[in-house]
Protein backbone atom coordinates (compact mmCIF):
# COMPACT_ATOMS: atom_id res chain seq x y z
CA UNK A 1 0.00 0.00 0.00
CA UNK A 2 0.95 3.55 -0.86
CA UNK A 3 1.69 4.70 2.81
CA UNK A 4 3.48 1.45 3.75
CA UNK A 5 7.55 2.43 4.55
CA UNK A 6 9.69 -0.22 3.26
CA UNK A 7 12.63 -1.45 5.50
CA UNK A 8 16.41 -1.13 4.07
CA UNK A 9 19.00 -2.72 5.97
CA UNK A 10 23.09 -2.35 4.91
CA UNK A 11 25.78 -3.76 6.03
CA UNK A 12 29.16 -2.98 4.20
CA UNK A 13 32.37 -1.89 6.27
CA UNK A 14 33.24 0.92 3.50
CA UNK A 15 31.83 4.35 4.58
CA UNK A 16 31.98 5.85 1.18
CA UNK A 17 29.96 3.02 -0.44
CA UNK A 18 27.62 3.18 2.99
CA UNK A 19 26.88 6.88 1.90
CA UNK A 20 26.39 6.00 -1.97
CA UNK A 21 23.95 3.41 -1.22
CA UNK A 22 21.86 5.53 1.30
CA UNK A 23 21.53 8.77 -0.80
CA UNK A 24 20.76 6.28 -4.01
CA UNK A 25 17.49 5.97 -1.85
CA UNK A 26 16.44 9.65 -1.60
CA UNK A 27 14.19 9.85 -4.53
CA UNK A 28 12.82 6.51 -5.06
CA UNK A 29 9.03 6.14 -5.07
CA UNK A 30 8.60 3.66 -2.21
CA UNK A 31 9.49 5.03 0.90
CA UNK A 32 12.34 3.60 2.45
CA UNK A 33 13.88 3.62 5.62
CA UNK A 34 17.74 3.05 5.31
CA UNK A 35 19.74 1.67 8.48
CA UNK A 36 23.28 1.39 8.03
CA UNK A 37 25.40 -0.90 9.84
CA UNK A 38 29.28 -1.19 9.92
CA UNK A 39 29.60 -4.85 9.57
CA UNK A 40 28.58 -7.99 9.77
CA UNK A 41 29.27 -8.35 13.72
CA UNK A 42 27.25 -4.89 14.28
CA UNK A 43 24.75 -6.19 11.79
CA UNK A 44 23.89 -9.80 13.85
CA UNK A 45 24.08 -8.12 17.41
CA UNK A 46 21.39 -6.34 16.10
CA UNK A 47 19.12 -8.53 14.09
CA UNK A 48 19.40 -11.23 17.57
CA UNK A 49 18.00 -8.92 19.75
CA UNK A 50 14.75 -10.83 20.26
CA UNK A 51 12.62 -7.34 19.75
CA UNK A 52 14.49 -5.90 16.40
CA UNK A 53 12.92 -4.70 13.58
CA UNK A 54 13.45 -6.58 10.60
CA UNK A 55 13.72 -5.78 7.33
CA UNK A 56 12.55 -6.17 4.38
CA UNK A 57 15.41 -6.24 2.67
CA UNK A 58 18.94 -6.98 3.83
CA UNK A 59 22.09 -5.59 1.54
CA UNK A 60 25.21 -7.40 2.69
CA UNK A 61 28.85 -6.79 1.49
CA UNK A 62 30.47 -9.77 0.82
CA UNK A 63 33.98 -8.87 2.21
CA UNK A 64 33.93 -7.46 5.87
CA UNK A 65 35.99 -7.99 8.71
CA UNK A 66 35.17 -9.40 11.92
CA UNK A 67 32.24 -11.16 10.11
CA UNK A 68 31.47 -11.11 6.40
CA UNK A 69 28.33 -11.32 4.38
CA UNK A 70 28.84 -14.84 3.63
CA UNK A 71 28.78 -15.49 7.18
CA UNK A 72 26.22 -13.49 8.18
CA UNK A 73 24.11 -15.01 5.48
CA UNK A 74 24.72 -18.66 7.18
CA UNK A 75 24.01 -17.72 10.33
CA UNK A 76 20.56 -15.83 9.50
CA UNK A 77 19.39 -18.83 7.75
CA UNK A 78 19.63 -20.74 10.42
CA UNK A 79 17.49 -18.75 12.57
CA UNK A 80 13.99 -19.01 12.46
CA UNK A 81 12.80 -15.62 13.19
CA UNK A 82 15.32 -14.30 10.27
CA UNK A 83 15.29 -16.85 7.74
CA UNK A 84 12.72 -15.61 5.83
CA UNK A 85 14.21 -12.17 5.51
CA UNK A 86 14.65 -11.38 1.91
CA UNK A 87 18.77 -11.10 1.23
CA UNK A 88 20.52 -9.22 -1.32
CA UNK A 89 24.18 -9.87 -1.92
CA UNK A 90 25.92 -6.01 -2.81
CA UNK A 91 29.28 -6.35 -4.05
CA UNK A 92 32.48 -5.97 -6.34
CA UNK A 93 32.46 -8.79 -9.13
CA UNK A 94 32.78 -12.32 -8.39
CA UNK A 95 33.47 -15.27 -10.28
CA UNK A 96 30.00 -16.93 -11.90
CA UNK A 97 30.32 -20.08 -9.68
CA UNK A 98 31.52 -17.57 -6.46
CA UNK A 99 27.87 -15.71 -7.56
CA UNK A 100 25.74 -19.14 -7.38
CA UNK A 101 26.95 -20.27 -4.57
CA UNK A 102 25.41 -17.59 -2.65
CA UNK A 103 22.36 -17.96 -4.16
CA UNK A 104 22.29 -21.27 -3.34
CA UNK A 105 23.34 -20.93 0.39
CA UNK A 106 19.83 -18.87 0.03
CA UNK A 107 20.82 -15.31 -0.97
CA UNK A 108 17.55 -13.99 -3.07
CA UNK A 109 19.83 -11.42 -4.83
CA UNK A 110 23.39 -10.60 -6.21
CA UNK A 111 23.92 -7.21 -6.78
CA UNK A 112 27.39 -6.07 -8.20
CA UNK A 113 28.48 -2.68 -7.03
CA UNK A 114 28.43 -0.24 -10.03
CA UNK A 115 30.81 2.43 -10.19
CA UNK A 116 28.14 5.32 -10.67
CA UNK A 117 25.73 6.44 -9.12
CA UNK A 118 22.69 7.02 -11.76
CA UNK A 119 22.88 3.27 -12.42
CA UNK A 120 22.89 2.37 -8.81
CA UNK A 121 19.70 4.28 -8.31
CA UNK A 122 18.08 2.27 -11.25
CA UNK A 123 19.64 -1.07 -9.53
CA UNK A 124 17.96 -0.50 -6.32
CA UNK A 125 14.84 0.68 -7.72
CA UNK A 126 14.29 -2.11 -9.70
CA UNK A 127 15.32 -4.57 -6.50
CA UNK A 128 13.32 -2.92 -3.83
CA UNK A 129 10.16 -2.71 -6.32
CA UNK A 130 10.59 -6.64 -7.13
CA UNK A 131 10.80 -7.59 -3.40
CA UNK A 132 8.07 -5.00 -3.11
CA UNK A 133 5.62 -7.83 -5.20
CA UNK A 134 7.10 -10.56 -3.63
CA UNK A 135 5.90 -9.27 -0.37
CA UNK A 136 2.53 -8.37 -1.60
CA UNK A 137 1.15 -10.52 -4.13
CA UNK A 138 1.76 -13.79 -2.85
CA UNK A 139 5.07 -14.65 -4.98
CA UNK A 140 6.78 -17.80 -3.97
CA UNK A 141 9.98 -16.40 -2.12
CA UNK A 142 11.75 -19.77 -2.72
CA UNK A 143 12.14 -19.10 -5.98
CA UNK A 144 13.24 -15.60 -5.69
CA UNK A 145 16.58 -14.89 -7.48
CA UNK A 146 18.31 -11.86 -9.12
CA UNK A 147 21.05 -11.18 -10.37
CA UNK A 148 21.57 -7.58 -11.46
CA UNK B 1 1.53 -5.33 45.44
CA UNK B 2 1.62 -7.37 42.61
CA UNK B 3 -1.82 -7.57 40.62
CA UNK B 4 -2.42 -9.98 37.55
CA UNK B 5 -4.47 -8.34 34.75
CA UNK B 6 -6.31 -9.75 31.97
CA UNK B 7 -7.05 -8.07 28.71
CA UNK B 8 -10.51 -8.15 26.84
CA UNK B 9 -8.46 -6.61 23.47
CA UNK B 10 -11.59 -6.31 21.89
CA UNK B 11 -13.09 -3.78 24.48
CA UNK B 12 -10.46 -2.07 24.28
CA UNK B 13 -9.33 -2.05 21.00
CA UNK B 14 -13.25 -0.59 20.27
CA UNK B 15 -12.49 2.24 22.99
CA UNK B 16 -9.16 2.93 21.85
CA UNK B 17 -10.61 3.87 18.31
CA UNK B 18 -13.52 5.21 19.12
CA UNK B 19 -11.22 7.52 20.84
CA UNK B 20 -8.73 8.16 17.81
CA UNK B 21 -11.92 8.71 15.26
CA UNK B 22 -13.83 11.19 17.79
CA UNK B 23 -10.80 13.71 18.54
CA UNK B 24 -10.40 13.61 14.86
CA UNK B 25 -13.86 14.59 14.57
CA UNK B 26 -14.38 11.66 12.21
CA UNK B 27 -17.99 10.22 12.01
CA UNK B 28 -18.52 6.89 11.95
CA UNK B 29 -19.98 3.84 12.78
CA UNK B 30 -19.22 0.36 13.68
CA UNK B 31 -19.89 -2.46 11.52
CA UNK B 32 -18.14 -5.39 12.96
CA UNK B 33 -15.38 -5.84 14.73
CA UNK B 34 -12.01 -4.52 12.12
CA UNK B 35 -14.92 -3.02 9.87
CA UNK B 36 -16.09 0.69 10.43
CA UNK B 37 -17.99 3.06 7.99
CA UNK B 38 -17.20 6.83 7.81
CA UNK B 39 -20.18 9.14 7.34
CA UNK B 40 -20.07 11.32 4.87
CA UNK B 41 -17.03 12.09 2.57
CA UNK B 42 -13.93 13.07 3.88
CA UNK B 43 -10.92 14.44 2.01
CA UNK B 44 -7.81 13.67 0.69
CA UNK B 45 -5.43 15.22 3.67
CA UNK B 46 -7.85 14.28 6.32
CA UNK B 47 -7.61 10.72 5.35
CA UNK B 48 -4.52 10.23 5.27
CA UNK B 49 -3.86 11.74 8.69
CA UNK B 50 -6.34 9.64 9.86
CA UNK B 51 -4.33 6.99 8.02
CA UNK B 52 -1.16 7.96 9.79
CA UNK B 53 -2.61 8.52 13.58
CA UNK B 54 -3.98 4.92 13.42
CA UNK B 55 -0.65 3.86 12.09
CA UNK B 56 1.07 5.23 15.27
CA UNK B 57 -1.46 3.43 17.37
CA UNK B 58 -1.05 -0.17 15.94
CA UNK B 59 -4.17 0.39 14.29
CA UNK B 60 -3.83 -0.72 10.26
CA UNK B 61 -6.24 0.24 7.56
CA UNK B 62 -6.09 -3.13 5.66
CA UNK B 63 -7.47 -1.92 2.59
CA UNK B 64 -8.61 0.83 0.23
CA UNK B 65 -11.21 0.65 -2.32
CA UNK B 66 -7.88 1.58 -4.72
CA UNK B 67 -5.57 -1.70 -3.39
CA UNK B 68 -8.79 -3.87 -3.67
CA UNK B 69 -8.81 -2.93 -7.17
CA UNK B 70 -5.58 -3.96 -7.58
CA UNK B 71 -5.75 -6.82 -5.90
CA UNK B 72 -8.80 -7.80 -8.27
CA UNK B 73 -6.48 -6.76 -11.29
CA UNK B 74 -3.26 -9.18 -9.95
CA UNK B 75 -6.26 -12.10 -10.02
CA UNK B 76 -7.41 -11.23 -13.01
CA UNK B 77 -4.21 -11.32 -14.77
CA UNK B 78 -2.91 -14.34 -12.50
CA UNK B 79 -5.81 -16.35 -14.13
CA UNK B 80 -5.37 -15.08 -17.47
CA UNK B 81 -2.07 -16.16 -17.85
CA UNK B 82 -2.24 -19.85 -16.25
CA UNK B 83 -5.27 -20.09 -18.47
CA UNK B 84 -4.13 -21.93 -21.73
CA UNK B 85 -7.35 -20.09 -23.76
CA UNK B 86 -6.77 -16.58 -22.39
CA UNK B 87 -2.69 -16.32 -22.60
CA UNK B 88 -2.78 -15.44 -26.29
CA UNK B 89 -5.56 -13.12 -25.79
CA UNK B 90 -4.49 -9.31 -25.88
CA UNK B 91 -3.64 -8.38 -22.30
CA UNK B 92 -5.00 -4.85 -22.70
CA UNK B 93 -8.24 -6.43 -24.12
CA UNK B 94 -8.42 -8.66 -21.72
CA UNK B 95 -8.33 -7.07 -18.74
CA UNK B 96 -10.27 -3.79 -19.90
CA UNK B 97 -13.22 -6.58 -20.42
CA UNK B 98 -13.13 -8.30 -17.37
CA UNK B 99 -12.77 -5.40 -15.48
CA UNK B 100 -15.11 -3.32 -16.95
CA UNK B 101 -12.73 -0.20 -17.40
CA UNK B 102 -10.73 1.73 -19.55
CA UNK B 103 -7.13 0.06 -20.12
CA UNK B 104 -5.50 3.58 -19.23
CA UNK B 105 -7.24 3.65 -16.14
CA UNK B 106 -6.65 0.42 -14.96
CA UNK B 107 -2.80 0.42 -15.99
CA UNK B 108 -2.56 4.17 -14.09
CA UNK B 109 -4.35 2.87 -11.03
CA UNK B 110 -1.84 -0.24 -11.32
CA UNK B 111 1.04 1.77 -11.50
CA UNK B 112 0.39 4.22 -8.81
CA UNK B 113 -0.41 1.64 -5.95
CA UNK B 114 2.28 -0.96 -6.81
CA UNK B 115 4.72 1.11 -8.34
CA UNK B 116 5.13 -0.92 -11.33
CA UNK B 117 3.43 -1.14 -14.64
CA UNK B 118 0.96 -4.01 -15.61
CA UNK B 119 3.50 -5.00 -18.27
CA UNK B 120 6.14 -5.28 -16.18
CA UNK B 121 4.03 -7.33 -13.47
CA UNK B 122 2.53 -9.54 -16.66
CA UNK B 123 6.17 -10.35 -16.95
CA UNK B 124 7.32 -11.23 -13.59
CA UNK B 125 4.23 -13.27 -13.52
CA UNK B 126 5.01 -15.68 -16.59
CA UNK B 127 8.75 -15.91 -15.71
CA UNK B 128 7.33 -16.66 -12.04
CA UNK B 129 4.95 -19.71 -13.97
CA UNK B 130 7.86 -20.56 -15.74
CA UNK B 131 9.89 -21.14 -12.86
CA UNK B 132 7.66 -23.07 -10.88
CA UNK B 133 7.09 -25.55 -13.95
CA UNK B 134 11.07 -25.77 -14.16
CA UNK B 135 11.54 -26.64 -10.50
CA UNK B 136 8.08 -29.41 -11.41
CA UNK B 137 10.20 -30.33 -13.93
CA UNK B 138 7.31 -32.79 -16.50
CA UNK B 139 7.98 -30.44 -19.14
CA UNK B 140 10.87 -28.87 -21.32
CA UNK B 141 11.74 -25.53 -22.12
CA UNK B 142 10.00 -26.08 -25.42
CA UNK B 143 6.96 -27.11 -23.67
CA UNK B 144 6.98 -24.50 -20.83
CA UNK B 145 7.58 -21.77 -24.00
CA UNK B 146 4.19 -23.09 -26.09
CA UNK B 147 2.48 -23.14 -22.77
CA UNK B 148 3.10 -19.59 -21.82
CA UNK B 149 2.53 -18.32 -25.26
CA UNK B 150 6.51 -17.12 -26.07
CA UNK B 151 6.95 -17.75 -29.74
CA UNK B 152 10.18 -19.42 -29.17
CA UNK B 153 12.07 -21.44 -26.58
CA UNK B 154 14.96 -18.07 -27.28
CA UNK B 155 12.25 -15.56 -26.55
CA UNK B 156 11.65 -17.02 -23.11
CA UNK B 157 14.89 -17.88 -22.44
CA UNK B 158 16.06 -13.88 -22.63
CA UNK B 159 13.24 -12.85 -20.86
CA UNK B 160 13.99 -15.24 -18.06
CA UNK B 161 17.48 -13.79 -18.16
CA UNK B 162 16.19 -9.89 -18.36
CA UNK B 163 13.90 -10.34 -15.78
CA UNK B 164 16.38 -12.01 -13.66
CA UNK B 165 19.56 -12.21 -14.56
CA UNK B 166 20.42 -16.15 -15.10
CA UNK B 167 19.55 -18.76 -17.34
CA UNK B 168 16.77 -20.93 -16.58
CA UNK B 169 18.84 -23.71 -16.16
CA UNK B 170 21.27 -21.96 -13.71
CA UNK B 171 17.97 -21.27 -12.04
CA UNK B 172 17.30 -25.08 -11.97
CA UNK B 173 20.59 -26.37 -10.96
CA UNK B 174 20.31 -23.39 -7.80
CA UNK B 175 17.22 -24.56 -6.45
CA UNK B 176 17.72 -28.14 -6.78
CA UNK B 177 21.03 -27.72 -4.91
CA UNK B 178 19.06 -25.91 -2.31
CA UNK B 179 17.09 -28.68 -2.23
CA UNK B 180 19.99 -30.66 -1.77
CA UNK B 181 21.19 -29.33 1.14
CA UNK B 182 18.04 -28.87 2.88
CA UNK B 183 17.35 -32.56 2.22
CA UNK B 184 20.85 -33.51 3.77
CA UNK B 185 20.24 -31.55 7.52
Amino acid sequence: MAQDIMNVFLADDDKDDRTFFSDAFEDLKIQTKVSLFNDGQQLMDYLLQPLSILPNILFLDLNMPIKSGIECLHEIKTIDRLKNIAIAIYSTSASDEDIEQTFISGANIYIKKPSDFKTLQKILSDVVSINWQYQTSSLNKDNFLLKM
Amino acid sequence: MKLFLKFDFNTIARIHLDNLLTHANINYKTIALGEIEIIGDIDKETFSKMHQNLASNGIEIVESQKSVFVQKIKDVIIEMISNSESVSVKSSYYLAEKLNHSYGYISNLFSEVTYSSIENFIIIQKIELAKQLIIVNDLNLTEIAYKLNYSSVAHLSTQFKNTTGITPSAFQRIIFKRKEIANKK
